[in-house]
């Protein structure tokens, strides 16, 4: 499942812009990939990320994978409630499965970002 | 679940008769003064001898092991492990040995581990070895340990060194350990190296390139003197996981591509039991330039005597208590002298042919990604399963059923949903036709009746596990269950 009100990565990141926040999770395309969620290793508040950055990890039974930075900016707010329910993220990734708020400290960069259509056309939806 | 011992004891009772004492009996406290006499239980479970016996009985045939049945775990080489090196390892000369008994009280041992060293160069086609590494990842970690203290001595130690998206989960672990920062370079279509992918980081600040060859696909890496050559050619080396060594043995020698090192798996290739059944041992291997600084002690032979060799000042120290898991350098130097040079090549031939055989009673069934003739093991996607609701791990889990060990799944990473399929040199055509058989059905039933897939295993002493609850609240002692209750 792909939302329209979303932007998304080439590494199965979604974004949502609110003013000058962002907010980051995983796409449901990414949960169902991976499996059941064990763990996810969240960024501390304060740090500062370069779009590419490795942001988070997931750890799923299948395999550890890395959550990339889809954007620039200062880390505002993590989902602490995943790191004793990252299986929120395999059930509802887009919502309650959120992980991380960044500051967007370049707008320009959300050009860059895929479309709900490039994304569908990407994982072949 | 069975009863634990510590379940069905009973005070009081035990498995053992001692004889009567034929010397007066004395206190403990005659001799030990009061504070080191222990008062509570001994903790050990109070069981008769057939209880034990028939506790452990059943507990082994509830497991899956390469003496009950097909093994194809790919990546693993679960081949048949001839008893006659378990009878060798255990002859007393060899069991009873202590690690620091006097040089000359264990010459034999010595010259078993000079030979097998020997043995193990020419079989690779490199100049010096260390038997140290306890096993693969080990010593990939001491192989680029070795390539660091080489690169040191140079006066620059580097930063980077590059891996293929294709590559075993430990090779980048091992980078990072070593100091160095992984690189992950995209497979070309042919799931190969790319060499233009290469190009870019072809510079002095590229420490090594590590790749295991045949790759994680089963692949040849057929350009890797290219490879090598390039890397050479800024001063870098050319590191080989030897993971897959038994797709080679008598037919490529590394050192012959380019290799400046690369580890071996004792507890692979040369058949000893691994996977909980046995200790691993993983020797590096490296051509001249590197020798120096590999581990000590290393085995030499001087005025007609075996000697540990201490005095090596620029090697990188010890990486492993004593020399190395002795037992299972006894059962791969009867391995590898069992077979001789013409057997060893058989070996590599046999994995091959089963190979590519099980492959072609597959390939219509499954999907192949990536199309090129295998060398000793092949993947397979599940993907195209998804339409029926059905995932990879469930065609493992119903496997099961067949009285099959799964293959690997969900690796290498670059094929989704992979099954990795690894038969190995020491199955027989008839028992390679019965696994095609039943991934066939298998197939079959994921269109026709997929609830006996998702259910799946069936048949087997216990269902399917819960993975996640495994994963997060792993209970592994009985003071775990004892403290739960």
């Amino acid at each position: 499942m792909v939302r329209d009100d979303l932007y998304y990565t080439k590494e199965h990141e979604w974004v949502k812009v609110e003013g000058d926040t962002a907010i980051v999770g995983i796409t449901d395309y990414a949960q169902s990939e991976l499996g059941d969620i064990l763990y996810v290793e969240l960024p501390d508040v304060g740090k500062t990320v370069s779009a590419g950055d490795v942001l988070a990890t997931v750890e799923a039974v299948k395999a550890v994978s890395d959550v990339y930075a889809p954007l620039s900016g200062e880390v505002i707010e993590v989902n602490e409630a995943l790191s004793t329910t990252p299986e929120v993220i395999n059930k509802d990734p887009y919502g309650e499965g959120w992980m991380v708020k960044i500051k967007i400290s370049n707008p320009d960069e959300v050009n860059q970002l895929l479309s709900p259509a490039d994304y569908r056309n990407l994982i072949g939806e | 679940m069975s009863e634990l011992l510590w379940e069905i004891e009973k005070e009081g009772r035990i498995g053992t008769k001692l004889p009567e004492s034929g010397v007066p009996q004395r206190e403990i406290t005659d001799d030990l003064p009061e504070r080191m006499v222990r008062r509570g239980k001994i903790g050990l479970p109070q069981v008769a001898e057939p209880q034990i016996v028939r506790h452990f009985v059943n507990m082994s045939v509830k497991n899956h092991n390469v003496d009950r049945g097909f093994y194809p775990l790919g990546s693993c080489t679960m081949k048949y492990n001839p008893k006659i090196n378990e009878r060798l390892a255990a002859l007393p000369g060899f069991l009873n040995l202590h690690p620091l008994a006097p040089e000359s009280s264990v010459q034999g041992a010595l010259k078993l581990m000079a030979h097998l060293g020997e043995l193990l160069c020419k079989i690779g086609g490199m100049d010096a070895i260390t038997l140290q590494p306890a096993a693969g990842a080990h010593g990939e970690f001491t192989g680029l340990m070795t390539i660091r203290r080489y690169h040191e001595a140079q006066g620059n130690p580097r930063k980077k060194v590059v891996i293929p998206d294709s590559s075993h989960g430990t090779n980048p672990a091992s980078i990072v350990f070593t100091g160095w920062e992984p690189v992950e370079i995209k497979s070309g279509p042919d799931g190969r190296i790319d060499l233009e992918a290469l190009k870019p980081h072809l510079n002095e600040d590229l420490a090594a390139l590590m790749v295991t060859n045949p790759n994680t696909l089963g692949i040849f890496e057929k350009d890797i003197k290219r490879v090598a050559d390039m890397l050479h050619d800024v001063g870098a080396q050319l590191y080989m996981d030897g993971a897959n060594m038994n797709a080679l043995l008598g037919i490529a020698r590394p050192g012959d591509f380019g290799v400046d090192a690369l580890h071996y798996n004792l507890h692979k290739t040369f058949s000893t039991p691994h996977g909980g059944g046995g200790p691993g041992s993983g020797p590096v291997a490296v051509k001249e330039h590197l020798a120096e600084f590999l581990p000590k002690p290393v085995v030499v032979h001087r005025n007609g005597e075996y000697h540990l060799d201490f005095d090596r000042p620029n090697s990188l120290g010890k990486v492993q208590a004593f020399w190395g898991a002795f037992g299972v350098m006894v059962k791969a130097y009867a391995y590898i002298l069992t077979l001789g040079a013409d057997g060893l090549r058989r070996v590599s031939e046999g994995a091959i042919l089963n190979s590519n055989y099980l492959l072609a009673l597959l390939r219509e069934h499954y999907e192949l990604p990536y199309d090129a003739t295998p060398m000793h093991e092949f993947v397979l996607s599940g993907e195209f399963l998804k339409k029926y609701g059905i995932k990879t791990l469930d065609v493992a889990k119903r496997l099961l059923d067949f009285g099959f060990h799964a293959p690997t799944i969900y690796f290498p990473l670059i094929v989704h949903e992979a099954l990795m399929i690894e038969p190995t040199e020491t199955e027989s055509t008839e028992d390679i036709e019965k696994f095609a058989e039943a991934m066939i059905q298998i197939r079959r039933e994921a269109e026709e009746n997929p609830e006996i897939l998702k259910e799946a295993p069936h048949n087997t002493p216990v269902r399917r596990l819960d993975e996640v609850r495994a994963n997060k609240n792993p209970v592994l002692s009985w003071w775990d269950i004892a403290a739960g209750e």
